[in-house]
């Protein structure tokens, strides 16, 4: 390699350093707000914001579910296997959402800790199957909810 | 060994010898393609079981995850491409690291509107702005800039010069892509394929996305040869061996 090629080579390896050095140094800056949701042991922590909207997400507990017998509302828990918050919401949930499944929510955390959500969507892992195989695994707790 | 390495990059790297190459492989790479598509699409909509969880609405993932992947690949190729035409000053380098962009931005397209037809229904919203669908519309977004960049110059070896810098710039985003579902927490499913682990995906599903990523891969080099091969006669066209391939072609 001649040295003129040599020089441009080190200056590219430079470059595309020191930019990801920034972005990497911005990212760390900003950690909190790439989350994309908090886990229930944080909402309990009290790490969540408590003026303005944020999104919680983990497991709907079995046997939670609570639908109001005059309007679309429901009640349901959400946990990390850890802490577990309550959540109320209104309107239609999305396909994938039963007991037992990863949600998110977004909403408000009300007084008494319940959150009142604007929107539900239903998180899925990353795990594909047939349902047979499906059925004949093990029942284990998803480990998504870290 | 290493002689015979940097003669071959030379012949590569020339103009008459790459436009008379790619075009004899062209028919070969479209069988392949042709192949690979058939196989895999008939794998994934008709062989492969329904998901124990999506039922049917999964088989989008042999469009989505291909997409996506190449998405990230055909960056790092022009990425890759923009530091030869750098360094050694390769025209060559130029012409694939522009005929890289299109072919990339549409990928990248695909996987996002891919992914928000299979968001809706699943998640239930269309988009949301997590760290995965973020950087992904942030890719698509470095494609049109190198695009836009490239065609603002009037000096085309100029202009291939500043577009370079910019592709090697925007390549930090491409393992921000990858690893945003593990750094954060995010709606998009963590990786099912690309993991230390064994996937976690059934072997009758996995093996025709594998398929399909073969011929998405195939794809990308079918056009990226026959973007090249024009961008080429394009820049070359006062040059003799040009001339004398149109004369050629006419007696046919």
């Amino acid at each position: 390699m001649t040295p003129v090629r040599k020089k441009r080579l080190l200056l590219i390896l430079a470059l595309v350093a020191g930019v990801g050095i920034a972005l990497a140094l911005v990212l760390q800056a900003f950690n909190q707000n790439m989350m994309f949701y908090y886990a229930p042991k944080e909402i309990k922590a009290g790490k969540a914001p408590a003026n303005h909207d944020f999104r919680v997400g983990g497991l709907v507990v079995k046997g939670s579910m609570q639908r109001d017998k005059q309007s679309l509302e429901v009640r349901f828990d959400v946990t990390d296997l850890t802490e577990t918050v309550t959540v109320s919401y209104t309107g239609i949930l999305p396909d994938l959402f039963r007991e037992g499944q990863g949600i998110i929510a977004r909403g408000k955390l009300l007084p008494d800790g319940v959150i009142e959500a604007s929107e539900v969507l239903a998180k899925h892992d990353e795990n594909y199957m047939p349902p047979e195989v499906a059925s004949s695994l093990p029942q284990t707790p998803p480990k998504e909810a870290k | 060994m290493i002689s015979i390495l940097t003669r071959w990059f030379h012949r590569l790297a020339s103009p008459v010898w790459f436009y008379r190459i790619a075009g004899k492989l062209l028919p070969w790479l479209w069988a392949l393609f042709a192949l690979l598509l058939v196989t895999g699409l008939y794998g994934g909509l008709v062989t492969a079981p329904a998901d124990y969880q999506q039922g049917d609405s999964f088989r989008i993932i042999y469009v989505h995850v291909p997409a996506a992947w190449l998405s990230m690949f055909v960056y790092m190729v022009m990425a890759v491409s923009g530091a030869i035409a750098l360094i050694w000053r390769i025209k060559l380098a130029e012409m694939v690291l522009v005929s890289c962009a299109p072919i990339g931005a549409s990928f990248t397209f695909i996987a996002l509107v891919t992914g928000a037809l299979w968001g809706k229904p699943m998640w239930g919203a269309w988009w949301v702005w997590d760290a995965r669908l973020t950087s992904e519309l942030i890719l698509l977004f470095l494609y049109l800039g190198v695009i836009g960049l490239y065609n603002a110059i009037e000096d085309k070896r100029m202009a291939s010069r500043a577009v370079a810098i910019l592709a090697l710039v925007g390549i930090v985003n491409i393992p921000i892509i990858h690893y945003s579902v593990e750094w954060w927490n995010t709606l998009h499913q963590g990786a099912t394929v690309t993991k230390f682990d064994k996937p976690s995906i059934h072997i009758d599903m996995l093996i025709p996305l594998l398929l399909m990523a073969g011929a998405f891969k195939v794809f990308f080099v079918i056009s990226l040869l026959l973007r090249t091969r024009n961008e080429l006669l394009e820049r070359e066209l006062p040059r003799q061996w040009v001339k004398q391939l149109v004369e050629e072609n006419a007696n046919d």
